[in-house]
């Protein structure tokens, strides 16, 4: 009996033990392979310099701008949005009003669909019907200008993607704000909205901040809401305008690795694309990381 | 209903308040009459009710949700749970400073200018000007003059306490509510604070909430005891600590409960 008890322990022990370790493992193959295959490509000029020769040879550079232009855009108009809708869940919205629990349940759901359903819906939405109305309204529809794949409609895609992210974090900052602060602020004869303006926005601002990040991280890693609303297979140049087409930089890799002239002849580019992509990542989830911890050591000082 | 034959006029009349947390009932059928230029001290043991009291001056139960309320509050003969009273505008007359000091995460002088400036106060020589003269009154001007853009949190519990009570003058209230200002503080932030309360009811009318027998025998001129949210007993506070008419009252001040 007690040496079954302990084969069972030991094998508990053992199997948790041997899948943990298989996770650390495979992160650090997955690092590594990308790591070997792409280092022959990587350097200064990889980053600076554009594709050139059918996109076998040459850099990156203007994926890497086409990407945090996405991201820029994306935040200056997720940001706001989603804060605005923290601080109503949060401040105004009694929690078991109709409202609030209907705001609460579309946030859920919509941090639970397919990131392809996004790209699919900008197309409809953003492209086809935003953009024709525009077109529609400006030239009569003879000028096509809006109602195609472009910045603007990707980064709108993607701020709707990365909405979620933001609420929650935002609120998780909001509540973290003492309530004697608000007391007193409230005792002082000032209205709710300067309170949240005075005293609740401006302790919140490393939750905006990481909301922002999170946000950013989500979707610099994501592709499929760009496919159809303005990610560019090739441009030579980068984008000047809202409504010009941008290179991004996990479109890049999947091109590369599936539509490209040459796959082979490419295949160091896209492990080197890859590495850059996943440091970009890595660096904006440490930021953020970084960030929630000053805002729960406050909530605990 | 204790009344005390108008020998002051009176900044705050209370007529028959009752307050309800849902179905449990935390006041009932409260009526008293506070005296302008006079400081009123609640006593009572925990949970009497006195603190909900204090803060149905104010309003600031407005805040918890499933508050009911019935009767009046008068301030200065007018009810502020009237439909017309705006609670914002109530809330400049009647100040209030906390059990627990609650300055900003912002500069001393930040703190102070928070109240005229959410009142349209842009002007940086009159913002000066308030701060200096709030300061002074709380008399927390000469330790910390020499700067004033340290951070509130820089200061002692004690000063924070003082910084509180200068940021609530600077919105120029004529009643300051006190909700056990020094409970937290040492015997001798403690004096500090009871010597101010003695200045201040020069210009202001004050109510306040204590746990402390002596400090209400020493800083109050009329003493409202409460026990299980009834109003027990109001008098000048020299006859509840000395002959009370109630013995409950005289129980509870001489230490034999609460």
């Amino acid at each position: 009996m007690t040496f079954k008890r302990r084969i069972i322990g030991a094998s508990v022990v053992g199997g948790t033990g041997l899948a943990a370790v298989g996770i650390v493992v495979l992160v650090l193959y997955i690092m590594a392979t990308i790591v070997i295959g792409g280092w022959d490509v990587m350097s200064w000029e990889f980053i600076t310099d554009s594709p050139t020769e059918g996109m076998t040879a040459g850099g990156i550079f203007p994926a890497i701008a086409g990407t945090a232009l996405l991201v820029l855009i994306m935040s200056i108009a997720g940001v706001p949005v989603g804060t605005i809708t923290a601080i109503y869940l949060s401040e105004y919205a009694s929690p078991r009003s109709w409202l609030a629990r209907l705001i609460r349940f579309a946030v859920n759901t919509l941090a639970g669909v397919p990131a392809i359903v996004f790209g699919l819906f900008g197309l409809g939405f953003f492209v086809q019907f935003v953009g024709g109305g525009i077109d529609n309204i400006v030239s009569g529809g003879t000028v096509m200008k809006w109602a195609q794949p472009n910045l603007l409609w990707a980064s709108m895609t993607m701020a709707l993607l990365t909405l979620p992210v933001v609420i929650v974090s935002v609120e998780e900052a909001i509540r973290t704000v003492p309530r004697e602060l608000r007391a007193a602020s409230l005792a002082l004869g000032a209205t709710k909205w300067q309170t949240i303006w005075h005293v609740v926005l401006p302790n919140s601002t490393t939750g905006i901040l990481t909301g922002g990040v999170l946000a950013v991280s989500r979707g610099a890693g994501e592709v499929a809401p760009i496919l159809f609303t303005g990610a560019a297979y090739f441009l030579p140049q980068l984008p000047g305008a809202l409504s010009d087409q941008f290179m991004e930089l996990g479109y890049h890799v999947y091109i590369m690795a599936t539509q490209s002239t040459n796959v082979d002849a490419t295949q160091g580019i896209q492990y080197a694309t890859t590495l850059v992509l996943l440091l970009l990542t890595f660096c904006l989830n440490f930021s953020a990381i970084f960030l929630r911890a000053r805002i729960r050591a406050r909530k605990i000082g | 209903m204790h009344n005390l034959n108008g020998k002051a006029p009176h900044k705050i009349s209370v007529r028959n308040l009752s307050l309800s947390y849902g179905h449990k009932r935390a006041l009932h059928d409260i009526s008293l009459d506070m005296p302008a230029h006079k400081v009123t001290a609640l006593i009572g043991p925990s949970g009497c009710g006195k603190s909900t009291f204090l803060r149905t001056l104010n309003r600031m139960n407005d805040l918890i949700g499933d508050v009911s309320i019935e009767g009046r509050v008068l301030v200065d003969d007018v009810n502020v749970y009237d439909r017309s009273v705006d609670v914002v505008e109530l809330r400049k007359r009647v100040g209030m400073i906390f059990q627990k000091s609650n300055p900003f995460p912002k500069s001393i002088f930040d703190n102070v200018a928070y109240g005229p400036r959410i009142n349209g106060v842009r002007d940086r020589r009159r913002l000066e000007e308030i701060v200096e003269g709030t300061l002074k009154r709380s008399a927390l001007w000469d330790e910390v003059k020499d700067d004033l853009t340290k951070s509130a949190f820089a200061l002692s519990g004690g000063q924070q306490q003082r910084l509180c009570i200068a940021r609530a003058l600077a919105v120029d209230p004529d009643v300051l509510l006190m909700d056990e200002p020094a409970s937290a503080l040492d015997p001798i932030a403690t004096a500090k604070i009871e010597e101010l309360i003695y200045e201040l009811k020069k210009s202001y009318t004050i109510v306040i909430v204590t746990h402390n027998m002596q400090q209400a025998a020493r800083v109050s001129d009329f003493t409202a005891f409460f026990y299980m949210g009834e109003l027990i007993e109001f008098d000048e506070t020299r006859k509840i600590f000395t002959s009370p008419a109630k013995e409950q009252t005289e129980d509870y001040v001489t230490g034999r409960f609460g």
